[in-house]
């Protein structure tokens, strides 16, 4: 194909709303098309979600394509795949966008591969320049960044979670809503899922919190975690973790803050036990300020931060627990 | 009986200090820490772990491993091999440097084409060097067949494998018939350590090196001749934050004092 315009963004929901992340990718879809002077396209994939589309629009929007079928009520790669195809197909964009989620994480490879192009995965800054997009993302670990262009049409990126800004929504903006047919065999979707459970911290959200407690491995148990929780709560915030914390067995997989985790983007953080290994720090490029607590003087988490004391945080947390209670309190 | 190919990747330490990495921004490549020998890749062995796991669950299996990489990166190789893995794999040729996913994905997709048949072909998640998690789904599309990603729990039963995927926010149990690819995430668990009877009886086990005309391939499908994503810089993000050390003559004193910055703040 050829003549292509126009930003595609591969739109998410989630619990009948449209999705935060779909919501930053449109702002930055906005820019780049705004630069490029082509509009902003937006797939919408879902059962049930045609209502949605009003708010694609409100949030940069000019046109949506909206495949409403059954078959599509959950996300599976096989039923998803040949609607998006259809949809970029149709729309034949220069640039197609979607979020670095479980959708887009899975699907982004796919995609790119039957419309035989690339894709840069999980990017933090999007550009243009010399009418080419320009992707930055984080490499090893986040040691390093790498910047890509894409050398075939369209040209395809997921973008991190946090890391564009939306635009605030504007419900008098003007779009167009087309709706697409596509015809998805049942018999071609070749995985089942037979089970979901849902394991989420009680309390905030660990993506809305405004106070994060961090547990690394340092913390070495769950009674630890207990202690860690509790400060958390006493700030109103959420408890984080690293891998390292995950994998043994201290914190639950949902509160797993980095690349193979979550993006937060608290006002505060504080690493407790946590030595600062760039798969985690990745997590946190939307922090404002962080706070380390660390045995360990060298450790990399005190390159990231405001303010660090460098000792066991057994020796430090429970008179900080009661400081805070007591300004809490006053 | 089920033959499982696992694909591994030599990297660059991850666990090696931020503090000494270092990238050589002309000729973009990372630059190698002396005294810190490349490993394989943490998800990769995870994979190996799978089948090796499989294989103990259903009593026979033939398990394969297949790397892509320079001379060295048989160490990835042997290393599996002294898990417990039966025989190697090694694409080696000058045309396969520099691929990016797509262009790797050909080269592996080519190889495991080759060692047909097959049941089941395990990945790591997303390799710890460039952190991109693209390759198994490209091999899954060249190969016709479905891809998993991110499991932590595999089973296999009556020619259907029943794969435990890890979410954002919990779990989904996913079914799907062989042949299938399935990446592996670091919930499955601690990787099994080889004895050093097991890393002896590796040496003796048998490595293939392949070249691209091995695979029947053109050079320029492969390698950074047929990546369609164009590294144009690769460099290290500065960090300007400083870091204020907060002190005390006890760790007490510390605590309040830190209490009362971030209160000043307005931060608690």
């Amino acid at each position: 194909m050829a003549n292509e315009s126009g930003v595609l963004v591969v739109a998410e929901t989630a619990d009948g709303a449209v999705a935060g992340i779909t919501l930053e990718i449109l702002g930055a879809a906005r820019r780049l098309a705004d630069k490029l002077g082509q509009p902003v396209q937006a797939a919408l994939l879902g059962q049930g979600v045609e209502p949605l589309a009003q708010g694609l629009i409100a949030a940069g929007a000019d046109k949506v394509y909206v495949v409403d079928q059954p078959i599509l009520a959950e996300y599976q790669t096989d039923a998803f795949l040949p609607a998006v195809e259809k949809v970029c197909r149709e729309a034949n964009p220069s640039i197609v966008l979607l979020g670095q989620t479980d959708v887009g994480r899975d699907l982004g490879p796919r995609l790119a591969f039957r419309l035989g192009t690339g894709v840069a995965m999980d990017c933090l800054d999007l550009a243009i320049g010399d009418g080419r997009l320009v992707m930055t993302r984080a490499c090893y670990g986040g040691n390093a960044n790498a910047q890509h262009t894409c050398k075939s049409m369209p040209q395809m990126a997921t973008v991190r979670v946090k890391s564009q800004e939306p635009l605030a929504p504007d419900s008098s903006r003007q779009g167009q809503v087309n709706k697409v047919a596509v015809d998805i065999d049942a018999s071609a979707v070749r995985t089942k899922i037979t089970g979901r459970r849902k394991e989420e911290g009680e309390g905030i959200r660990l993506e809305d919190a405004e106070v994060i407690v961090g547990v690394g491995r340092g913390v070495g148990s769950a009674e630890g975690f207990q202690t860690l929780t509790e400060l958390a709560g006493l700030m109103k915030g959420a408890v984080g973790s690293t891998r390292a914390a995950c994998d043994a067995g201290i914190c639950s997989v949902a509160t797993q803050i980095g690349l193979t985790g979550k993006v937060v983007s608290p006002a505060l953080y504080i690493a407790v036990g946590i030595s600062g290994a760039s798969q985690h720090m990745a997590g946190l490029s939307g922090a404002k300020n962080i706070v380390a607590i660390n045995k360990d003087p060298e450790a990399n988490v005190f390159r990231y931060c405001r303010y660090g004391i460098v000792s066991d945080w057994k020796a430090v947390i429970p008179t900080f627990l009661n400081k805070v209670r007591q300004l809490k309190a006053g | 009986m089920l033959h499982m190919i696992c694909c591994v990747k030599q990297v660059p330490d991850p666990e090696a200090p931020a503090s000494q990495f270092k990238v050589d921004e002309a000729a973009k490549k990372v630059l190698p820490i002396p005294g810190v020998d490349p490993v394989a890749d943490e998800y990769a062995v995870r994979g190996v772990e799978a089948a090796l796991r499989i294989r103990e669950a259903v009593g026979e299996a033939k398990i394969t491993i297949l790397t892509l990489g320079p001379e060295a990166a048989r160490d990835a190789v042997k290393k599996a091999l002294a898990m417990g893995a039966d025989e190697g794999v090694q694409l080696t040729d000058k045309a396969f440097e520099d691929g990016d996913s797509f262009a790797t994905a050909r080269a592996l997709a080519a190889a495991i084409k080759k060692l047909e048949p097959f049941d089941l072909v395990f990945c790591g998640r997303q390799a710890p060097d460039w952190d991109v998690g693209v390759t198994p789904s490209v091999i899954a599309e060249l190969l016709g067949l479905p891809c998993v990603t991110r499991a932590c729990d595999v089973k296999v039963s009556d020619g259907t494998l029943t794969v435990e995927r890890v979410l954002m926010d919990g779990f989904e149990t996913v079914e799907v018939r062989l042949p299938a690819v399935v990446t592996i995430s670091n919930e499955l668990g601690e990787p099994r350590y080889p004895q050093l009877r097991e890393i002896m009886a590796a040496a003796r086990k048998p490595v293939a090196a392949w070249s691209v005309a091995d695979l029947g391939l053109d050079p320029s499908q492969v390698g950074a001749a047929g990546s369609v994503l164009s590294l144009d810089r690769l460099y290290v993000p500065v960090q300007e934050t400083q870091c204020e050390f907060i002190e005390g003559e006890t760790m007490e004193e510390a605590a309040e004092k830190l209490a009362a910055k971030l209160r000043e703040a307005k931060l608690i």
